[in-house]
């Protein structure tokens, strides 16, 4: 079974990670715009915007980018961005796929780290490039196949994280609805671990039920949801990263909520 | 970088008062939902419990839940809103719903949600607790009260103390039917009239002594029939409030018609008993209540002033403010002053009571920067009031809501309509009412008839079904909706009804005929082009109106059938094929059919 980390930690708060840097133990991304990072970033962060990597997220590529990032199977990596947590998960699962086995998420955003007054500044840092090795982890990954084939059976819970009026409109069929909104709490991009396991357990999200989570196009809210169900102890999660834009693209069957204009009742 | 350039400074929250929340019940109603789920709970006794708790169903689902969380007396403040905010991002459509009763409501709710709303609302203070099924339904309050020059008092901690009296009140958990009470702050801005238990704020003189009391309205409400309510006696002393709240609803808890749901509320039984007999029970009944309470029984009046405290302002960095353009027009019409002099009250226009989880996080912080009571109050007309402005904050406040899109003009005017959730999301709606409303007030915004005083005064109010939720049995121009048909072609059709008003004249409109949905907006224009012919220089819509329904007018218009002949012209049906959009109701791009599922409003 794999695990985010080897000690099944998912986000590191921010004092570790002040500590780690300090110690130089620790590989940071930024995952936010290039023009962003340039301005200021976490001390000794490198960045990877998300755009970069999503324009070539083939193994192969992640391997070059992870490399020049001076990350090896043994450095342990944490990612931020400025997205309550989603763009940072997108980054943190490809590494993951790749094998990477020590990565976790800043535990609040960027905004909420420099508004408590910590270590920022506009520097480049040096990096050496470093050798990863490539271990495929296909059993954290859905393709629009698999899930054909896995939603017929009953063990398997699939979450759409995209917003509810989006959801009501169309959906994957069997779909529950879990916005992404739900899995934060205030400064945290995750809730509690207590708080989320009693959301889950209310929706019956529970035990050894295989889960596969999707949004609405690349991956980002359901990577934040990925690892939102780890949090709650529950491993056994996979992301439909191509998510609902590609299921729609393939013209799969759809679901909608019928006979509403719940529309019309929001405020937009 | 330095630390206060990243934290912008904002005062601190004024903290409510009253906590109305129990956290117990968040857990109970989660336990519950998975009995039921389990079918360890049988479909009646949990629509109960889930109606008590606060929980609507949804339009043709079982998965989803309404959630209407009770503001007693309309008082919400700051870190209330913006909790709100937050649940109508995590548990709702992102938005949220202010209702014309002082609730709020979050739509399309998973039912295994709910208790986390519940909890993240203990954390405020709120609660949604007997805001539906048969009990004290929130107690209501004028958003004036305290403020308004007409009044003799501020009924505020009177409303706020009923409301904690019967909360969780044992006696008031299985009434025959929901149970209302409306306080005021004066005859012409209340709905005292149209509801079980209305209450204006009187003071009397006794020997010298003024006296605190009320007039007390028994018996009104409106519905499929809806009746005017009466007034119980000259003067009600404080003191007697409680007795009398108590044995108004011993009466009816006793001889209230508990099978017949059509017919159940408290008006329904002072009308066959006849007002005379009613009357006489409740004198009774209070006698014998002031006689066996074993203790003095009084309501826990909290009447310490409000701290009334301008909020410090940031001078603006490039001094000489400019005042956005609109700014008249908006002083004008969603502003009123107050008692208290150098302050206004300042009302929002939303549409059809939404409002979005952003502006409701930027409101949370306009709240704490610009009202001096520290608290916002929300009114009768599916919207929100900041009070204690002063006026030299006016122009900045109205820079803030631009902001944040809450600038629009026209709240106390006719061009903010209500309507009824319709069929966004109530089950027994046969009309997009709530669509419409939003129609008929981006035309006349972009008309400009907010800016036209002869319209000020009146109100349009449309419901999606003959059920009144939106209460157009009180509008100058009111509408319900039901199903028209031509051949076998259908199309969303109105009943419209003309006349009606909620003041110290209440009466309901009179019916006038019936206009298809995409008709509406010329026939309103056509009767204000009616009205603008014939009226007097001292005219309103509403004053004119009110002569023609009394048989009073002696223009060419002498009657309502005078009216009704002009319209009929523009309500004829064309056939499908001259025009297709006629026949799809607002909101919709399929053809228009009704359709309904089973109604909540008795359980
Ligand atoms: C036969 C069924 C119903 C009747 C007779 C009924 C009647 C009414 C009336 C008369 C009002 C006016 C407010 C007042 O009393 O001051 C009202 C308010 C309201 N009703 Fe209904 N209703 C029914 C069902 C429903 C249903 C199924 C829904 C949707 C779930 C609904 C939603 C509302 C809302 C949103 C309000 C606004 C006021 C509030 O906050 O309480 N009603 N209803
Ligand atoms: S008036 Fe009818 S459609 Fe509107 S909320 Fe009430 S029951 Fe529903």
């Amino acid at each position: 079974m794999c695990c985010l980390t080897d000690s099944g930690k998912i986000t590191t708060d921010v004092d570790t990670l002040r500590s780690e840097i300090r110690d130089k133990s620790v590989r940071v991304i930024d995952v936010r715009r290039e023009v962003d990072y340039k301005q200021d970033h976490i001390s000794t962060a490198v960045n990877l915007p998300l755009a970069n990597l999503l324009s070539d997220d083939s193994p192969e590529r992640v391997l070059k980018l992870v490399n020049s990032m001076g990350i090896d199977d043994e450095t342990p990596v944490v990612v931020y961005d400025d997205t309550f947590g989603a763009l940072a998960s997108r980054v943190a699962w490809t590494l993951e796929y790749l094998g990477h086995s020590d990565v976790t998420l800043l535990e609040t955003t960027y905004s909420h780290w420099k508004s408590l007054g910590l270590e920022n500044d506009s520097a480049l840092p040096e990096v050496q490039t470093r050798e990863h090795s490539m271990k495929l982890h296909p059993e954290i990954l859905a393709t629009s196949d698999y899930l054909e084939s896995a939603k017929t059976r009953d063990d398997v819970i699939l979450i759409d994280n995209r917003e509810r009026l989006n959801f009501l409109e169309q959906h994957i069929p069997g779909a529950i609805s879990l916005p992404y909104r739900t899995l934060a709490s205030n400064d945290k991009i995750l809730r509690s671990k207590e708080d989320m396991k009693r959301l889950l357990d209310n929706r019956g999200i529970t035990g050894d039920s295989e889960i596969i989570t999707y949004c609405g196009s690349v991956g980002t809210l359901s990577g934040l949801a990925y690892y939102a169900l780890k949090s709650a102890g529950l491993p056994n999660a996979k992301l439909y990263v191509r998510s609902f834009k590609e299921w729609k693209n393939l013209e799969k069957p759809t679901e909608k909520q019928e006979d509403a204009n719940y529309w019309d009742l929001s405020a937009e | 970088m330095t630390i206060s350039d990243l934290k912008q400074t904002v005062p601190d929250s004024v903290k409510p008062k009253i906590n109305w929340s129990r956290i117990e019940e968040a857990d109970d109603f989660a336990k519950t939902v998975k009995l039921f789920r389990q079918g360890k709970y049988d479909e009646d006794s949990f629509r109960r419990y889930r109606l008590q708790h606060g929980a609507y169903g949804t339009r043709m689902t079982s998965d989803y839940a309404m959630v209407r969380i009770k503001l007693p007396a309309g008082e919400i403040y700051p870190d209330q809103i913006e909790k709100i905010s937050q649940l109508s991002e995590q548990y709702s459509i992102g938005s949220a719903h202010f209702s014309t009763r002082e609730n709020i409501q979050l739509h399309w709710v998973i039912l295994e949600d709910v208790s986390e709303i519940f909890r993240g609302l203990s954390e405020v203070g709120l609660t949604s607790r007997e805001a539906c099924g048969n009990s004290v339904r929130n107690v209501m309050c004028s958003p004036l009260s305290g403020v308004c020059p007409a009044e003799e008092f501020d009924s505020t901690p009177y409303a706020l103390a009923t409301a904690r009296f019967f909360l969780r009140n044992p006696m008031a958990q299985n009434l025959p039917r929901k149970f209302k009470f409306n306080f005021t702050c004066c005859e012409k801005h209340g709905m005292v009239r149209m509801v079980d238990v209305g209450l204006i704020p009187q003071i009397r003189e006794i020997d010298g002594l003024s006296q605190r009391g009320f007039k007390i309205f028994l018996g009104g409400g409106l519905g499929n029939r809806s009746f005017v309510g009466h007034q119980l006696e000259d003067f009600t002393p404080e003191e007697d409030l409680l007795y009398t709240s108590i044995a108004v609803m011993r009466i009816f808890d006793r001889l209230g018609d508990r099978k017949n749901l059509a017919r159940n509320r408290m008006r329904y039984l002072v009308n066959d008993m006849g007002w005379d007999k009613f009357q006489n029970l409740v004198f009774k009944e209070r006698a014998v209540v002031r006689a066996t309470q074993s203790v003095i029984t009084q309501l826990e009046v909290d009447k310490t002033p409000n701290v009334i405290k301008r909020p410090i302002q940031i001078s603006n960095e490039n001094g000489g403010e400019t005042i956005p353009d609109g700014y008249a027009r908006w002083l004008k019409t969603n502003t009123v002053k107050q008692t208290q002099e150098d302050y206004r009250s300042v009302f929002l226009t939303l549409e059809a009571g939404d409002i979005t989880a952003s502006q409701l996080h930027g409101l949370s912080d306009i709240i704490r920067n610009f009202s001096s009571e520290g608290m916002a109050r929300s009114g009768f007309e599916q919207n929100l009031a900041l009070r204690y402005v002063h006026e030299d904050d006016l122009p900045r406040l109205y820079s803030k809501l631009i902001e944040i899109g809450l600038a629009k003009s026209g709240a106390l005017t006719m061009t903010a309509p209500i309507g009824c959730s319709g069929t966004t999301s109530c089950n027994l709606a046969l009309t997009n009412s709530h669509r419409l409303a939003k129609e008929i007030q981006r035309k006349f915004l972009e008309l400009k008839l907010d800016e036209d005083d002869d319209l000020s005064d009146a109100s349009i109010k449309i419901s999606g079904c003959p059920n009144s939720c939106a209460q157009h049995g009180i509008a100058t121009l009111g509408f319900f909706g039901g199903g028209g048909r031509v051949g076998k072609d259908m199309y969303a059709n109105y009943q419209m009804s003309i006349g009606g008003r909620s003041d110290g004249d209440t009466m309901l409109g009179q019916t006038l005929l019936r206009i298809p949905a995409k008709r509406i907006i010329p026939v309103i224009l056509k009767v204000i082009e009616i009205f603008k012919a014939n009226k007097k220089s001292d005219d309103t819509l509403k004053s004119w109106i009110h002569r023609v329904v009394n048989g009073n007018e002696d223009s060419e218009i002498k009657s309502l059938a005078d009216i009704k002949k002009i319209l009929e012209p523009l309500v004829i049906p064309p056939t499908i094929e001259e025009d297709p959009d006629f026949y799809l109701d607002y909101g919709s791009d399929t053809s228009y059919h009704t359709k309904t599922g089973k109604g909540e409003c008795a359980a």
